[in-house]
């Protein structure tokens, strides 16, 4: 098939399945979170809240987007369109799977495959600061100065740490590509431990989710938009589509930090257990959750639950039912193992992102910085010294 | 296409720099140097120099442009007045001296640049491979040199900023 209907194709489909991903990110975050302090978090709109995103896209759409009098009219504008661009752009070199075969295509699962695609990464989220950095300043606001001044002192900071976080894995691998070093991670050592960066390479895997959190101003580094110090920091002046726009804006960045930790050092869409077994996980994982679902709906607890959890549960055991009959077909096999694998890693990444911010306080702002030259610097330079010394003596 | 593409970015390119020097405020200047540096990384890129176009968008417009950005915003600078004096006498002089130069250093290019010809896109080296190995072979006494002269800056400006030592 040509390749401009090709990449066409995939593009759209990313882009679908990006977007949704982002409105629904929002809905998983608050019901993490409501679960965490024993709310229930969104239930009014559709059954358990699902159509929340929607409502709250429809507002932001129609509500009035007011532009203070105060502010440097280009700049203000240009704010969030640079952090949302950037943001959304990232995506398009993170490969989601393998090479497949469906009839007489053959293409990667991936929109493109950079020889620089780390470094392209890292250029896009240096580069995005300037959303911030730009929006807080436009808004001609105290608050939000401090907020754009605070975001892009902790941005500049923070990059360091992460980028020599990165640094180590590529050095192991000896390859900038993102498709390369998840080849470089597959297979087993012994033949049950998963070849994944994270094993040699723990200090730098933390080291890196550590400054993700920095880097996507979230908690407990989200002094940026600190609301009990800044009202809403950098976007205290934003209202409508270009406030919609930056907060899309963090939850691209989210997405792109956990997909770029899963493929750095968590082997991309390479399974944890050995081919035959790996295969079942999918099925048994959707069923347990289709069970207990039919369990808990079979019992309600609350008044609807009769209607929604037996639905949910049809629901994942149609999924779980896929899963079973795809091991029969080896392109859908091939597809939806890759899916599950990367898609499930960076889920559990992002779990973790939500959980940390129902959990950690705030830090002071000296804390912020003293952090990060004082601890998480020193620690990523001695893990690459490390990283380059077994390099350097094991290869001839 | 790909002269298309030079076109176009080199125009954006120079565009940025005129808007740099034209324009009366600090953070509008800054912001067209981005835009020069990320013109520059896509010429960098069609001419094959890979590395080097990441290693342009992430040093300068990703790091060193942020800090001037972060200073300007610090310091709060403001737009720059335009109204210093300027007599007429300069003004149509400088057009013509101005003219002048540029013909000058036009000829002195065409008369010193050998006649050859000119790069291809795509042609140069420039592989993250082929510039680490041209570093660590060929450069590598400037490599090593460049960093302890950085080195020795930031130990001065350490130095200087610091009021106890």
């Amino acid at each position: 098939m040509n390749f401009l209907i090709l990449s066409l194709i995939k593009a759209a489909i990313v882009a679908f399945v990006l977007l949704t991903t982002l409105a629904y990110l929002q809905w998983i975050e608050r019901k993490v979170i409501a679960h965490v302090q024993l709310r229930v978090g969104p239930y009014r709109v559709g059954p358990h809240g699902l159509l929340q995103p929607l409502a709250d896209v429809v507002k932001l759409i129609t509500k009035e987007g007011l532009i203070p009098s105060h502010v440097n009219k280009l700049f203000y504008l240009l704010a969030p369109f640079v952090a949302v661009a950037l943001a959304l752009v990232s995506i398009s070199v993170i490969p989601f799977g393998p090479q497949i075969t469906i009839g007489p295509v053959t293409t990667w699962m991936q929109l493109t495959d950079l020889r620089i695609g780390v470094l392209f990464v890292l250029a896009v989220s240096s580069i995005g600061v300037y959303g911030v950095a730009l929006g807080g300043w436009a808004s001609n606001n105290k608050y939000s100065l401090l907020g754009g001044l605070r975001s892009s002192a902790q941005m500049i900071s923070y990059e360091l740490p992460l980028a020599l976080a990165v640094a180590a894995p590529l050095l192991l691998a000896n390859t900038l590509s993102f498709r390369d070093m998840v080849n470089y991670q597959s297979g087993y050592w012994l033949g049950f431990i998963p070849r994944w960066n994270c094993i040699p390479e723990i200090l730098g895997f933390i080291v890196f989710v550590i400054a993700g959190f920095a880097e996507t101003n979230r908690v407990p580094f989200d002094l940026p938009e600190a609301e009990n110090e800044l009202v809403a920091g950098f976007h205290t002046e934003y209202s409508s589509m270009t406030f919609a726009a930056f907060f899309m804006a963090e939850y691209a960045n989210m997405v792109t930090v956990t997909a770029v930790a899963t493929l750095l050092f968590l082997g991309g869409w390479t399974p944890p257990f050995p081919e035959p077994y790996s295969d079942f996980v999918p099925i048994i994982v959707f069923a347990l959750a289709g069970l207990i679902a039919l369990y808990h709906g079979l019992n309600p607890a609350r008044r609807m639950d009769k209607f929604t959890l037996p639905a949910a549960a049809l629901l994942f055991l149609g999924i779980a039912a896929i899963f079973g009959l795809s091991l029969f077909v080896p392109v859908a096999k091939a597809i939806l193992m890759a899916l599950f694998w990367f898609c499930g890693k960076v889920l559990v990444l992002l779990f973790i992102f939500i959980w940390v911010r129902a959990t950690l306080p705030r830090f002071r702002y000296d804390q912020l910085m003293r952090f990060a030259w004082t601890g998480l610097f020193p620690i990523s330079v001695l893990n690459l010294l490390a990283t380059s010394l077994i390099v350097a003596l094991t290869t001839k | 296409m790909t002269a298309l593409i030079f076109i176009i970015l080199a125009g954006i390119a120079v565009f940025c720099g005129i808007n740099l020097v034209v324009q009366t405020h600090p953070i509008a200047s800054a912001l067209s140097l981005v835009g020069v540096m990320g013109s520059l990384a896509v010429l960098y890129l069609q001419l094959g120099g890979e590395f080097i176009a990441a290693a342009q968008v992430i040093v300068y417009a990703g790091a060193i442009m942020v800090l001037f950005v972060f200073v300007i915003m610090l310091l709060n600078a403001g737009a720059e007045g335009t109204s210093f004096q300027v007599s007429r006498f300069v003004r149509y002089l400088g057009a013509i001296l101005l003219a002048a130069f540029l013909g000058l250093i036009s000829l002195m290019i065409q008369s010193t640049l050998p006649r050859t010809e000119g790069v291809t896109f795509g042609a140069f080296q420039g592989t993250t491979a082929a510039v680490g190995r041209k570093l660590f072979t060929t450069y590598l006494l400037p490599f090593e040199v460049i960093s302890v002269l950085i080195l020795i800056a930031i130990v001065g400006a350490i130095v200087l900023a610091r009021k106890e030592i």
